[in-house]
């Protein structure tokens, strides 16, 4: 369990860095988040970040990859859609890091 | 001083005291070297004590990459800080599981230097595991590695690292190049192996012959298994030089009796083989192994569908393709491509955490099969139908998403042309 502060409001996270309360999400936590992972935030980034809170909103769950594939090439051009240019992104995989910033809650199953 | 250490571990003790090899001897060896191993034993008999597990696992993957690190921290850290963190990396081994000593020498290097210098060949997933880096190791682990050619292996809802039996390398059995197909497999499908994408794990295991040493038929999704199609090899002179060694008797009662579809006889001296029945379940050639051989026309088996327990029970894989050659680029191109169809089909329409074996029990072989674009055969009946009233069930309706299973319709059964193996 850790958390952090940011403009004088306190952001509470799991031992991982995920945030406990995806109600507490906004921009500069993002960013935070963001610096955390070593990733710089673009607006290709924020497009994926962006659906990936959309599609929670909708669904309540984080979407299988595959899915998140076909949405993001949907959404964002045939181009963007495969799991390279997703890792080109986010380096360390979109189910860890995406969903992190994006203030999804930890990726379950067996990894 | 020695004894009160000793008693630290009572537990974990007991498991030197009999006559076969333990880890827990070998992890104290290693200990000396290894602070971290002596903190994780603690941990280990504490959890035996308390009943208790204290790895948790988490998320840790290297640039690139989706998977292949099993990250493990512990959840007593504060009692056990040098074994805080327990990763283990999972490397793609060599097809065969054949290395010469200077790569095993290297492995063993890297795994002094950035782990706890313990490793395992192999998982059971076949690949070699490097167990015990930190944070920071598996990292520096990874990159070493990767420098001298090795590769990390697959882990999570991926394609996951294959494994062969040493096939023609060693082994005369074997029907066909497993060694060089699972390299194949594995570059071609080498980004579906490092990121995940499918709806969960997907395994080959590729043995040379029926005799699967592989374990393929029980331990993966698409097991690969030499076959033939034409007649056994029989060498007369040798089955009878066999008979003069070990009797005719022995012959009789470990070959001819314990054909599953008795189609092999002993008329005079000579073995006499039904080809068209024979099930080439390699028994008789493996007792016989100088007077019977494979056949000629050699090709191999695709079964699918192999599991542990996890939404249904525990299943072996059934046939999905009864007969193909695997000899030349184009028929290994062939295999690659209706691979990418099962994807397709079933990454469309599985669930998560759903796998194919599981998918095809949901929405049945019939569909399955339509939507993979592979003609029925009745050499995919998995077994007999023991009640000879209730006809086969349609699948005209397909069942995917989730949709309940109709109960079959038995009046409608009688329209021809529509019976399918299911």
């Amino acid at each position: 369990m850790g958390s952090f502060e940011l403009s004088g409001k306190v952001y509470q996270t799991d031992e991982d860095g995920y945030l406990v309360n995806m109600d507490d999400w906004n921009k500069e936590a993002a960013e935070h988040l963001a610096k955390e992972e070593n990733v710089e935030m673009t607006d290709a980034h924020w497009e994926v970040v962006n659906l990936l809170r959309e599609y929670y909103e909708e669904y309540k769950i984080a979407p299988m990859i595959k899915i998140l594939i076909k949405a993001v090439g949907k959404k964002l051009g045939p181009d963007k859609g495969n799991n390279k240019y997703l890792y080109e992104l986010y380096p360390q995989g979109p189910a860890k890091q995406a969903c992190k910033i994006a203030g999804l809650p930890k990726p379950t199953g067996c990894v | 001083m020695a004894k009160e250490k000793e008693s630290k571990t009572p537990m974990l003790d007991e498991l030197e005291t009999g006559p076969w090899p333990s880890f827990v001897k070998d992890l104290k060896q290693l200990a000396k070297r290894k602070p971290e191993l002596e903190q994780a034993l603690g941990q280990l008999e504490d959890s035996y004590q308390t009943n208790t597990n204290h790895w948790l696992g988490t998320v840790l993957n290297l640039d690139g990459y989706g998977g292949g690190v099993i990250a493990r921290y512990s959840d007593v850290q504060d009692k056990f800080p040098l074994a805080a963190q327990f990763h283990t990396i999972r490397i793609i081994e060599p097809s065969g599981w054949l290395y010469n000593t200077a790569a095993l020498r290297q492995l063993c290097d890297i795994s002094e230097k950035h782990s706890a210098g313990i490793l395992q060949f192999h998982g059971m997933t076949g690949d070699i595991l490097m167990l015990g880096s930190n944070n920071e190791k598996t990292y520096t682990a990874g990159e070493e590695l990767m420098e001298n050619g090795w590769d990390i292996g697959g882990s999570g809802p991926a394609l996951r690292t294959l494994a062969c039996c040493v096939g023609p390398a060693y082994c005369e059995m074997s029907c066909f190049d497993t060694l060089g197909l699972t390299k194949f497999i594995t570059d071609t499908y080498i980004s579906e192996l490092h990121r995940p994408e499918l709806p969960y794990k997907y395994k080959f295991k590729i043995s040379g012959c029926a005799n699967d040493c592989a374990n393929s038929i029980q331990r993966s999704d698409m097991p690969i298994m030499g076959t033939w199609r034409d007649k056994i090899q029989v060498n007369q002179k040798e089955v009878a030089k066999f008979i003069k060694e070990n009797g005719e008797n022995y012959v009789v009662d470990n070959v001819i009796t314990r054909c599953p579809t008795k189609c092999i006889k002993l008329e005079k001296k000579k073995i006499k083989i039904d080809d068209s029945n024979c099930v080439k379940c390699m028994h008789c050639i493996n007792v016989m192994h100088k007077a019977l051989a494979p056949g000629k026309d050699k090709g191999v088996t695709i079964l699918l569908g192999g599991k542990r327990t996890l939404k249904i029970g525990d299943t072996m894989s059934s046939v999905l393709v009864p007969f193909m050659k695997m000899e030349t680029r184009e028929d290994w191109d062939k295999l690659i491509q209706l691979v990418r169809r099962i994807w397709d089909f079933w990454g469309e329409h599985g669930l998560d955490h759903e796998r194919v074996g599981e998918f095809i029990d949901r929405v049945g072989l019939g569909t399955f099969l339509d939507g993979i674009g592979v003609e029925p055969d009745p050499q995919m009946v998995k077994h007999p139908r023991s009640n000879p009233y209730i006809k086969f069930e349609e699948y005209t309706q397909p069942r995917i998403a989730g949709e309940p299973k109709e109960s079959p319709n038995v009046v409608d059964k009688e329209v021809e042309g529509k019976e399918a193996a299911v």
